[in-house]
């Protein structure tokens, strides 16, 4: 069972490269120092009140993601390669957005079928024909990884609007520098504290023109009720921002405005954590209480920056998804350097036809899922499972994308009985502004139940320190 | 020909209210078929943006009024001289792709009796030419809702009118842009204004009607309600996926109490008063 996966510490030979300088700490670690640490690093983690939110479960609905202590490390030769291929991704998935939202070049030239991006939901009418500053439509990119062998990472997909989780890569390193000091003193481990600053300095960048002064930038969240609030506060601390609710803000005239006591503040970019359908309820729903009346006039005539752009979620549909190494070539004129998970598309009928007859092994996907809600698992799933999702299948194909099951490579985690090999995943944060900007790290999602290949925190998953070893 | 428009919407509060926000396309659209002599939208106290054209070519701008006050009267008026191009949207800048006017929302999505009514409309005409099925299809629209003020409301979506078998022009618009969409072709709801009389008596003149993208002919003007394409008549205004995506104030109050509305919209053609 165990060879069918890439093992990231152990490969035939023995011991991988990266994590030779690991071996003596966990070995030399007894049990009960074990038990002790893990109870340290959860009481950091309350401490901090770094907690998602889960609501209608009962219980507490503060959650911790539980937390594992073996970090995940890469070395530097392994990062530079991910990273030039997240970096070219990132710049591919923008090129794309400020092109469909202009003339449309990659739908003329046939590369991409013009009903998948302008029916899309997610492409915004509203927007068309505006350029936001710089062209950047997502300046946080969120790619999702996995690795199925040493050379083998599979992208399975972007996150072009808000991705979350960053908190996660900077606290996890926080808490493991809190317990194991010693770790870091050995081992040349790149830092990633460095990423608010990067993406402050990304979001003054996208400063409107008209802003003729240090950009004032804010967080707007949607509030404490919401899963990732934590993580909105965090980042606003760190980089020294206001956190606004919509209530805190209003438009006047040509710009947007933040109450204060000393009276209104112009404000210039909008770090926003709510999505399009809630920015402003007299462009889009009207009902939403979230966010501020009269923005996206504001924003369409230059007057304040949204980041990520409204209708930049249409470059990470998954259905458009399939098409992004296209656009690599297409815009960049590059060969792509990360390569995406073959996607059987439901929509069509051939490939409908493949993914119902091998429904068993593949792996299911709502269109517009996400959390690993509403998805199948073939392997894993018992055949009264595979027949009620393929009858919702067969309801709707256009609702579903299909990909093989992928060996998820496995990293050292510690269970009850020591250490076992748990599946993982990968997502970095790519910050797009004047510069592309990438933080040696990454947040690592783990299965902790054996054998499973779902990583979601809301299905049990935990999360991972991750190591980037600098160069000597 | 020359027409003027007068058009006052007033707001009443009950109780004053905090403040209140509303984004305005009440600007007539720049094409071939209507161009503004003069045009003025004052709103006494409040603060007006600087307008801006949005994607679809629409006239935008905010006003907004943030002191407490219990009414808000927004005045429209000006002079537009227009000329008859069969309903044929030309010279019309707009950056919107027509392919994402093939989308519906739940105020246009088509039920089983829009289903029916396309499907008979079209019957032994399904490879016919754009022109001739967007006429077949406006004309059941027309036949399908016998023009009926108070059957249906500001909210009646396409599915509730056709049920209701009645209803006025932002209805006929919302059912011909769900039965455009069955059959394929782009859609969007048009808000206007009409000079519906013979004489040059001012009268109530708020209107909408559909647009369609036809092959070969762009976007072609189909007002339902009067059986006919948009002539010199019409006044555009702005698009929009349906009546409120479309519609010619969005606002918000803070601090809301009830409400009530008074519009009044006159439009006289000028020529013929200056005829008489």
């Amino acid at each position: 069972m165990a060879e069918q996966y890439f093992n990231e510490m152990y490969d035939g030979q023995g011991l991988r490269a990266p994590y030779q300088m690991l071996e003596g700490w966990y070995q030399n670690m007894p049990a009960e120092i074990r038990a002790v640490k893990q109870a340290e690093a959860e009481g950091l983690f309350r401490r901090y009140g770094i907690t998602f939110a889960v609501y209608g479960e009962g219980g507490d609905p503060d959650r911790l993601i539980p937390f594992d202590m073996f970090p995940r490390v890469f070395t530097s030769d392994e990062w530079r390669k991910l990273e030039r291929g997240i970096k070219q991704r990132a710049r591919a998935l923008n090129a794309f957005l400020s092109d469909v939202y202009d003339r449309g070049e990659i739908i003329r030239a046939g590369r991409i079928p013009a009903d998948l991006v302008y029916r899309n939901e997610a492409y915004e009418i509203a927007v068309a024909g505006f350029r936001p500053p710089l062209g950047i439509f997502s300046h946080i990119v969120g790619i999702d990884l996995v690795r199925t062998g040493a050379d083998q990472f599979y992208v399975l997909e972007d996150n072009c609007r808000t991705p979350s989780g960053v908190s996660y890569m900077l606290e996890n390193r926080e808490v493991m520098m809190r317990m194991f000091p010693h770790l870091f003193q050995e081992n040349r481990v790149a830092p990633v504290d460095g990423y608010a600053r990067l993406l402050k300095r990304t979001l003054d960048s996208v400063a409107p023109e008209k802003c003729e002064r240090d950009p004032k930038v804010v967080l707007l969240t949607p509030g404490h009720y919401n899963s990732a609030y934590y993580e909105h506060s965090f980042l606003a601390d760190l980089m020294g921002i206001e956190l606004v609710e919509g209530q805190d803000l209003f438009v006047e005239g040509d710009f947007c405005w933040m109450r204060t006591t000393e009276g209104p503040q112009k404000v210039d970019v909008i770090y926003r954590r709510i999505d399009d359908a809630f920015l402003d309820p007299l462009c889009f729903r009207p009902d939403s209480a979230l966010g501020v009346p009269g923005l996206m006039n504001v924003y369409r005539s230059g007057g304040v920056t949204i980041c990520s752009a409204p209708g930049a979620g249409v470059a990470d549909d998954k259905a458009i998804y399939t098409y992004v190494p296209e656009m690599v070539r297409f815009y960049l004129g590059e060969a792509p350097i990360l390569e995406n998970v073959p996607t059987w598309q439901c929509a069509k009928p051939d490939e409908l036809k493949y993914v119902q007859e091998n429904i068993a092994d593949l792996v299911i996907k709502e269109v517009h899922g996400s959390g690993g809600y509403g998805m199948l698992v073939g392997p894993k799933s018992d055949k009264a499972t595979i027949e009620t999702f393929a009858a919702k299948l067969a309801a709707n194909p256009s609702n579903y994308i299909a990909q093989p099951t992928l060996a998820l490579s496995t990293c050292p985690t510690f269970v009850e009985e020591g250490i076992a090999p748990r599946h993982v995943d990968l997502r970095p944060y790519c910050l797009v502004g004047r510069d592309i900007e990438l933080v040696p790290g990454a947040l690592t999602r783990v299965a902790l139940t054996e054998g499973s290949l779902v990583v979601n925190s809301s299905q049990g998953g935990g999360v991972k320190d991750t190591w980037v070893i600098a160069e000597e | 020909m020359i027409l003027t428009v007068l058009h006052k919407t007033r707001y009443e509060f009950a109780a004053p209210v905090r403040g209140i926000i509303q984004s305005l396309r009440l600007t007539p659209a720049k094409c071939e078929g209507q161009r503004v002599l003069d045009w003025s939208i004052d709103v006494p106290g409040a603060t007006m943006s600087t307008p801006f054209r949005d994607g679809a070519g629409d006239y935008l701008q905010t006003v907004s009024l943030r002191a407490a006050c219990d009414n808000i009267e927004i005045t429209v008026s000006g002079r537009v001289e227009t000329f008859d191009t069969a309903g044929i949207l030309r010279g019309h800048r707009e950056r919107v792709p027509p392919r994402a006017y093939l989308r519906g929302t739940i105020r246009t999505e088509p039920n089983r009796a829009i289903q029916d009514l396309v499907a008979d409309a079209l019957k032994g005409h399904e490879d016919a030419a754009d022109l001739d099925r967007a006429h077949r299809l406006a004309a059941a629209v027309s036949q399908a809702l016998p023009y009926t003020p108070g059957a249906t409301d500001a909210h009646t979506t396409a599915a509730e009118a056709i049920t209701a078998g009645a209803g006025v022009c932002q209805d006929h618009a919302q059912v011909l842009i769900s039965c455009a969409h069955l059959a394929g072709m782009p859609a969007r709801y048009v808000s206007g204004y009409l000079n519906a009389t013979e004489d040059s008596s001012p009268h109530e003149a708020s209107h909408a009607w559909a647009e369609l993208y036809l092959d070969g002919l762009g976007w072609v003007g189909f007002d339902a309600a009067n059986q006919c394409c948009p002539n010199d008549q019409y006044i555009r205004l702005g698009s929009g996926l349906d009546a409120q995506d479309a519609a010619p104030i969005r606002g918000l109050v803070s601090g809301g109490s009830a409400e009530s509305l008074d519009v009044s919209v006159e439009i006289a053609a000028q020529e013929q008063r200056q005829q008489q």
